[in-house]
Order: structure tokens, then C-alpha cells, then sequence
């Protein structure tokens, strides 16, 4: 079974002072809901986890733990190593202080408010990603690639909606934002270290939607900030409270970004620069050609 | 004690619509949320819990206190109006309602919030009794019996009917509103259902949920813990817990300028956040060890210590439903609790 693979092999890292701590998930309360969690100790690993319902992206607790001295054993899903990349990248992880094993991964299922399972997250429904971009090391068996639905089905809907109605569309969806502000916490491209919507000392600090207006400038802020950034890990919408399907944003960006510049896949590497700071005068079109195309 | 058919529910809100703001759980499309009844909406009863609790009809997340325009050397300041206009709150759950009074003991204590008490006045709570408890409902550990819910008037639904009960002045009042819906019942029609509750209760997984270790005066203790580096690890700072959350309580004040006035607003804060505390001379908490230690102590052993030992938590479960890192009020109990033990 992966998961005691997952044990031991940590044990044996920890023990042998290869890796200062572990980054896994630990048991929770329900088999349901495991929990990120940092290991210290052997002891500690008892509790290590490693099902279907480990769907949160580790890659993003990394930028706090390769701050510190030592080496972080992390273990990445094949979606969850797209956002690692990409936040090697951005220089806001360091690849020495860390030890990637890649484990193999089935899709992660949602759970309801009883903690019951209601099938797999849409982030899995419609995964693309079933290979380790990078990895130390691999554990588990080869995957089996299962076939996802199309990711860009949802931005085709909406593509096909009068702009009137794409307008009431995002003014429904987005009024029920509450500002938690979890969508951009959790987000491995949301890494500034001082977000816009926090600082005081600009007058661009915005704690609340105050207007309709406000609550829709959070978001599509947010979207362009992360476009060519976001690898579509799909976290947003699994952590909203108010099940927005905020990846709709950064799916049309995606989506747009390949058609106008040419397929592109954030965090597949750490070398192809970014369509949207690699321009080209000859062969890119202009952002008014964007505008004209409605 | 009364009962009314549940299919005229609708009809009985949209008759005290004529005379009162009504807000009840309305579901659209996936989500169930207190929100105004008006005509086309789909209530829902039946979802034990709504993702945002009903507290944002008495402190809203954002609400203006006053506006400021100058003219040449001269200031004019403009209150806003406070509410006073009559709502009611119907189907609220016994852990809601607890949190009205947690809010209450500060909000209602001196200095007296004047815009929370004109809420509070003009507002009519009833509540429902939770038939099906949910797998993560610990409010028996702060002695909260959702079989008999508090608030101006109570309710339970059994089979087709919907039994109410007025509990205060302003539920008898709000009852005579309804009369023609209404017939007579009697308490011992709900005893049965009361019971099936209790028995649920008692099998959930967090019935054993203990505060012992936590009471007394345990206040430095707990503060310089070693748990507190284990147990926030891995929080992303976010403020979805305090935001779901039916008790949490702090907010922020800040200034707008529209160009032509000054618009000072409140809205809610999070000690998840990094600039909470923020002060001219710098921040009290500068790590999220010391934001995360200050939500959990605030609340089970700040607010106990001034309130008469009253726990700021009502075990609704929300938190634990919707941290995206899987943190929740009961692990930190569950940890304290055993430190306390030990």
C-alpha cells in the first residue's frame, strides 16, 4: 500500500538526517478530512495519511518551510508538482531545500457538510495532469491515465453567452463572495508578499465588497495577476465557501493565452518564459486584437 | 403551543412580509444562505446548516456609521439612521442562536453598540429544532439542546406540520400575525421527536467532546503552550473560519473618500489577518502562530474570563467543514485539553 511506502520511506529520511521535516497530511477527525500537516519525529508519521481525500495542494506551504534552514521532504501529487515548478520559477521556493517524492494520485473526492463523499472535485473531474513535472523520486504504482472531461467546457459555455448575459453571469456568481479572501490564500500564484487588497499604506486596502463593483474587481484583479501563472490546480473553487467556480476565470485566460500565443502550460518547466512577458512585436498579436475579437 | 401545515409556510411568510422585513434559509442553485424572502424563493428547512450563519442581520459585514462634508471651514457630520424597521429571522438553529447571545454579552455591555442594540430590538429570532444533527454538530458540549431551541419563539417540524411555540413578547405578538394559520397543539405531540433528537445527538462523533482541562484560571498556560507551533502550522492565513464563524465578532473601522465626503464604515476583521492589531506604533502579532493562538484563546478563554465563563464557540462545525487546511476549534480543544490533563 502507498501510504506505508510513504511511511517508511520518510522514516528512513528522517532518521538518516536527509530531511529536517515531512510535508504530508495527517489523519483527521473523519477519514474525510485529512490534514496538511508538517512531521518532526518518527513517532509523528504513525499518522501520515495518503487516500482520496488528500486533495490539497501541498506546493503552496512550501514557500514558509524552505525559508528555514534544513531540507522539507514533500509529497506531490502530478497537478500539485505543476504549481512547485511554477513557484521555482518565481524564486519563491528553493529546489535544495526540498526533496520532492511524486506519488501517484486517483482524483480526490468532495465532501458534503456531513463529511460524506459526493463524488470527485471538479478540479479531478476535468484533470489534464497525470505525469510528475518534477520529482526526486516516484513511490506507487504507474498511474493509470484516467480520461478527464474536457477542462475548457466551461469557459465554451460562457464564450457562447451574449456579453449581457456573461455579465449577469460573473455579477451572480461573484456576489456571493464573502472576502475570506481563502481562493487567494490558498493559491500557489497568489504569493506577493504584501497583496494589493491588504495594504494600508496605498489606500488599496479592501477588506470588504462595498459595492457590486468592488466585489468583482477582487477577482478579475486577481485573474489578471495569476494569468500565465496559474497551472489550473483548481484550488480556488475547492476551498470557496460560497462555491463560486472561480477556475472559470482562469480557465478563459488559459484557454485565451493558448489560442493567441500558442499552447502554453504554466509550471510544465521552469525554463519556457511566460506568453505574457515574452512578447513579440512580429508574431504576437496586439491586446487590441483581444478587444476587436468582442 | 401551535402548529400549522408546513405547505403554507410560504403563504404565512409572505403575510408577515406585509408588516416586517422576512429572511429565512433560500437556496439557489447549491447554496443555502439566510437571505430576504421574497416572492419566488426557495426556502430550505431542510439544510441543517447555512454556509454564513444569520449573525450578518445584526452586525452586517459591512455597514456605514457616519458621513463627513466640508464646507469652506465648517464640517458637517451625518449619523446614519439606525434600524428601525421590524424583521424576523426564521428557522434559526439552536448553536445561531446561542452565538445572538455571545454577541449580545459584548455588543449589549457598556459602551452599548447603538446600531447592534436598534438591530437587536427590531429583530424577531425563530428558531427551528435540528432533526438531523450533522456528523460535525458539537453544540452538547456547550450545553445547547437543539430538541429546544431558545429565541423569541420556537419551532419543530414533524411530518407535515410545523409546531410553534412563543417564548417572548415579541414571539406572541409575532404569532397573533399568523393566527389564521395557526391551530392549537399541544407539547406532548413533540416530546417523541425531542427524543429522537437527543438520541442522535448522543451517537455524533463529537458527543464526547470534553472541556475539561480548559476551566479555571488557566490563562498563561495556555498562552505559552508549545502546542500553538504545532497546531497552526500549515494555516494559510486566511479568514474563511472567522468569517463562517456565527460568533466571531471583530471588525474594522476605516474611512472612504468619495471625493465629495468621508464615509467612516465598519466592516468585519479577521485576527487571521496581518495587518489585525496594526497600530500606529507597529503590530502586537507579527506571526501567524500569534494570530492563530489569538482567534482560539479569544474565544475559550479571553471571552470566558469576561463573561462569566461563557464560551465563545457553539460548536456549529462550520469551521470544520470549511478550513482548507482541515484546522478547527476541536483540534485545538482536543489538544488544549489534554495539555491541561496532563
Amino acid at each position: 500500500m502507498i501510504q506505508k511506502q510513504m511511511q517508511e520511506r520518510a522514516k528512513q529520511m528522517l532518521s538518516l538526517g536527509e530531511v529536517t521535516c515531512v510535508l504530508g497530511w495527517k489523519k483527521g477527525d473523519f477519514s474525510t478530512n485529512p490534514q496538511p500537516a508538517v512531521f518532526e519525529s518518527e513517532k509523528d508519521l504513525e499518522d501520515l495519511v495518503y487516500d482520496k481525500y488528500c486533495a490539497a495542494n501541498l506546493s503552496k506551504y512550501l514557500v514558509e518551510l524552505t525559508k528555514k534552514e534544513g531540507k522539507v521532504l514533500v509529497f506531490l501529487k502530478p497537478c500539485d508538482t505543476y504549481s512547485f515548478n511554477q513557484l521555482l520559477k518565481e524564486n519563491l521556493i528553493k529546489k535544495e531545500r526540498s526533496y520532492i517524492i511524486g506519488i501517484g494520485c486517483e482524483g480526490n473526492m468532495q465532501v458534503d457538510d456531513d463529511m460524506q463523499e459526493i463524488g470527485l472535485l471538479e478540479k479531478c473531474q476535468t484533470c489534464t495532469k497525470t505525469a510528475h513535472m518534477v520529482f526526486d523520486e516516484l513511490i506507487g504504482e504507474e498511474l493509470t491515465v484516467r480520461q478527464g472531461d474536457d477542462p475548457f467546457e466551461g469557459v465554451l459555455n460562457l464564450e457562447q453567452m451574449s456579453s449581457d448575459e456573461r455579465y449577469g453571469f460573473w455579477r451572480e456568481e461573484l456576489s456571493k463572495c464573502i472576502r475570506c479572501n481563502a481562493c487567494r490564500n490558498v493559491c500557489p500564484a497568489c504569493n506577493c508578499r504584501k497583496c494589493v487588497f491588504d495594504n494600508n499604506k496605498y489606500d488599496t486596502a479592501q477588506k470588504v465588497n462595498a459595492s457590486s463593483f468592488e466585489e468583482q474587481m477582487f477577482h478579475i484583479i486577481r485573474a489578471y495577476h495569476v494569468a500565465g501563472r496559474c497551472t489550473d490546480c483548481g484550488e480556488c473553487s475547492r476551498v470557496c465557501p460560497q462555491l463560486i467556480d472561480l477556475h472559470l476565470l482562469n480557465r478563459k485566460f488559459i484557454k485565451d493565452i493558448n489560442e493567441f500565443y500558442g499552447e502554453f502550460q504554466a509550471g510544465a518547466d521552469t525554463d519556457t518564459p511566460s506568453p505574457l512577458t515574452d512578447f513579440n512585436i512580429d508574431t504576437d498579436p496586439e491586446p487590441g486584437s483581444v478587444h476587436k475579437r468582442g | 403551543m401551535f402548529k400549522m401545515a408546513k405547505k403554507d409556510i410560504p403563504n404565512m411568510l409572505t403575510l408577515l412580509g406585509e408588516s416586517m422585513d422576512v429572511y429565512a434559509p433560500v437556496k439557489k442553485g447549491k447554496l443555502t444562505n439566510f437571505e430576504d424572502f421574497t416572492e419566488g424563493a426557495e426556502l430550505d428547512i431542510d439544510t441543517l446548516k447555512t454556509v454564513k450563519s444569520p449573525k450578518d442581520f445584526f452586525l452586517p459585514q459591512v455597514e456605514n456609521l457616519f458621513s463627513a462634508t466640508s464646507q469652506g471651514k465648517e464640517i458637517n457630520i451625518e449619523a446614519k439612521a439606525l434600524r428601525d424597521k421590524p424583521f424576523v429571522i426564521f428557522g434559526v438553529r439552536s448553536c445561531d442562536v446561542r452565538a445572538m447571545e455571545i454577541l449580545d454579552s459584548v455588543y449589549l455591555s457598556e459602551p452599548v453598540d447603538k446600531f447592534y442594540e436598534a438591530r437587536r430590538e427590531n429583530g424577531i429570532i425563530l428558531s427551528l429544532a435540528c432533526n438531523e444533527p450533522g456528523q460535525t454538530c458539537f453544540c452538547t458540549t456547550f450545553n445547547i439542546d437543539p430538541a429546544h431551541p431558545n429565541a423569541d419563539g420556537a419551532m419543530w417540524v414533524i411530518n407535515d406540520n410545523i409546531y410553534i411555540e412563543a417564548r417572548t413578547e415579541k414571539g406572541e405578538n409575532l404569532v397573533k400575525l399568523i393566527s389564521k394559520f395557526l391551530q392549537e397543539g399541544s407539547k406532548n405531540e413533540i416530546v417523541q421527536s425531542q427524543t429522537a433528537i437527543r438520541e442522535k445527538l448522543n451517537k455524533l462523533p463529537y458527543s464526547d467532546l470534553s472541556l475539561d482541562g480548559l476551566e479555571g484560571n488557566q490563562l498563561l498556560d495556555l498562552f505559552d503552550t508549545p502546542q500553538w507551533e504545532e497546531l497552526h502550522k500549515t494555516c494559510l492565513a486566511c479568514g474563511i473560519c472567522t468569517f463562517i464563524c456565527p460568533t466571531c465578532q471583530c471588525y474594522d473601522i476605516k474611512d472612504y473618500d468619495t471625493g465629495g465626503e468621508v464615509v467612516r464604515y465598519r466592516c468585519w476583521d479577521s485576527c487571521m489577518y496581518s495587518d489585525f492589531t496594526l497600530m500606529a506604533h507597529g503590530n502586537i502579532r507579527n506571526s501567524q502562530k500569534e494570530r492563530f493562538r489569538q482567534r482560539f484563546m479569544h474565544k475559550l478563554v479571553y471571552h470566558p474570563d469576561n463573561n462569566k465563563g461563557e464560551i465563545s464557540c457553539v460548536g456549529c462545525g462550520r469551521c470544520v467543514n470549511k478550513c482548507p487546511s482541515s484546522l478547527n476549534i476541536v483540534k485545538v480543544i482536543k489538544s488544549l485539553a489534554v495539555k491541561c490533563n496532563v
